[in-house]
């Protein structure tokens, strides 16, 4: 899908205003609210969403030859059959009988790789996470193949005995409270209506229309941080405020916490790449 | 189906019942072992911050819903945690205070080494009422001082309060300053200040 960019700076420019109402507003919590809604409103404006560039690099990265195999990722199985797209983003993660595990998509893209292209991903590793001048190849890819699922519903996947136990074990990690704050998951996301400093939180302790409208909307461009992000991304640096070591990339707590996730959120429907703050 | 017959079949679901429901709850065992495989290469340092004490153990296994007898161990092993002021004063400069109530900065694997963390008592609480930008996960701490009138028993219950929330209310989720050493002493004296000082914007 191929979208203009509405100049970033523009979309820079009315965030700083936001921003600007935010601290010279008077103190009584509606206001600062209402204020918080109008700002959220001008970033959900699909056609100024540079998200889609990442959708686009996505989709040649799909197609090119790469690696020792000199071959493409569009045998790669994402769970519905090799090459087929349309859907396998809203059941994963899910259980992959080849590997024997559970996987979410940069898992699974990391698997294709390296057994279908034979391509060295520790310099894919390496660039996991885009920064100025540096795209990553999974997100871009990531956001490709979940886009490709947008309009339909989350769908987890919880017949498997390991992706049973997945969601078990994700739900356990969520309320694990540790590191030198003593935080878990549910410190910040277990309660309705709860903010830090002026950020609001979603409740996702309880399965419904607040987790669904959460995970449907990632992959998503951060217009703070100028990229596109994975969920991998968001768990990354929710365990940085948690104040927890950093979690190994497609490791396995990551992926079963978004299993939790996913199963609090069944039923809603994607759009992505959605566009946040 | 005969009295027998449905019985039979009844305790037979619930055999099949009883694994499914067994794997609901994963092992510790389980349990550890995602931990490990995802935080496993941190440093011991780090690894350490994530193995729960006793207390927390305890508050995990409950999710903070605990039975008024673990309540009642874990005020007593948490208030053994908190230390005083050697010199009896437990307020300090309240303008430092803001500084420390307002630094959300320390103990995340970001900081660069030797990062002064700070209380972000912000994050959670509104305070100095004229900020707009406060969190909601901890009640107003608005005129604290001025409602208390100022008094010693009051000073002396935050302080604990603040040192080790889980000597006060068990499996509080309000971080443990003191004793998880995140704030230090002074720090601890000054973000006092800041909310008994008469002077201090939290009390005007
Ligand atoms: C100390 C606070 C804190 C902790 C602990 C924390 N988070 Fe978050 N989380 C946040 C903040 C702040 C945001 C951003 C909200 C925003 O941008 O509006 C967020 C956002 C999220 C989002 C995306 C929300 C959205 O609307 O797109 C998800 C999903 C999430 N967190 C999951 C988790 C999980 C799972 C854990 C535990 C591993 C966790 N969080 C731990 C503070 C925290
Ligand atoms: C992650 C959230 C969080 C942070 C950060 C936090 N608090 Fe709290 N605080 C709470 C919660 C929740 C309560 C109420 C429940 C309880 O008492 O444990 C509380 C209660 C208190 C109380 C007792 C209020 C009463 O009922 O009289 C004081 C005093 C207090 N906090 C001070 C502070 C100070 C000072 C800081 C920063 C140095 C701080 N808090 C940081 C969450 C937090």
């Amino acid at each position: 899908m191929k979208l203009p960019i509405i100049g970033a700076a523009v979309l820079a420019a009315a965030m700083t205003l936001a921003a600007g109402h935010l601290t010279a507003q008077a103190p009584p919590q509606d206001d600062s609210e209402k204020e918080i809604e109008r700002y959220r409103q001008m970033l959900s404006d699909p056609f100024s969403n540079p998200g889609f560039l990442a959708v686009d690099r996505g989709e040649v990265l799909w197609a090119e030859p790469r690696g020792a195999k000199k071959a493409s990722l569009e045998a790669c199985d994402l769970g519905e059959g090799p090459g087929k797209l349309d859907g396998a983003f809203a059941k994963l993660p899910r259980y992959f009988a080849d590997a024997d595990r559970v996987m979410d998509t940069e898992q699974r893209l990391l698997w294709c790789m390296d057994t279908l292209q034979g391509l060295d991903t520790k310099d894919v590793l390496a660039r996991r996470f885009s920064g100025p001048g540096r795209a990553s190849d999974l997100e871009d890819l990531t956001a490709f193949i979940a886009n490709k699922s947008s309009g339909m519903k989350i769908q987890p996947q919880l017949s498997h005995p390991k992706e049973i136990e997945m969601a078990a074990v994700g739900e356990e990690l969520f309320y694990r409270r540790g590191g030198v704050m003593d935080f878990s998951c549910a410190t910040c996301h277990a309660e309705e209506g709860k903010r830090i400093r002026l950020q609001g939180l979603p409740n996702l302790s309880v399965a419904g229309a607040t987790a669904q409208a959460t995970m449907a909307s990632w992959p998503t461009y951060r217009v703070s941080q100028s990229a596109l992000r994975t969920m991998q991304h968001r768990l990354w640096d929710c365990y940085r405020q948690q104040r927890w070591p950093v979690p190994d990339f497609g490791s396995d707590s990551l992926t079963a916490l978004t299993v939790f996730l996913q199963k609090q959120a069944a039923g809603g429907e994607i759009a992505v790449p959605s566009i946040k703050r | 189906m005969t009295k027998t017959a449905f019985l039979t079949a009844a305790c037979a679901a619930l055999l099949i019942a009883g694994p499914a429901l067994a794997q609901q709850k994963p092992s510790q065992a389980t349990i550890e072992a995602y931990v490990k495989s995802t935080f496993g290469k941190a440093s011991p340092e780090w690894q350490a911050r994530i193995t729960p004490d006793e207390s927390l153990a305890v508050c995990n296994t409950t999710r903070n819903a605990v039975s008024s007898v673990q309540s009642e161990a874990i005020i007593k092993r948490e208030m053994a945690k908190v230390t005083y002021p050697a010199d009896g004063k437990l307020l300090g400069d309240w303008k430092k205070g803001y500084t420390v109530a307002n630094n959300g900065r320390g103990g995340q694997f970001s900081d660069p080494p030797g990062t002064v963390a700070g209380g972000n008592c912000f994050a959670c609480h509104q305070l100095d009422p004229k900020e707009v930008s406060y969190g909601t996960l901890g009640p107003s701490l608005s005129a604290y001082g001025k409602d208390r009138k100022y008094d010693a028993e009051a000073i002396k219950d935050a302080y604990t309060k603040i040192y080790n929330s889980m000597a006060v209310v068990p499996c509080s989720n309000m971080p443990r300053f003191g004793t998880n050493k995140v704030l230090d002493e002074q720090q601890i004296k000054d973000v006092m200040a800041y909310l008994f000082d008469p002077e201090s914007p939290v009390n005007k």
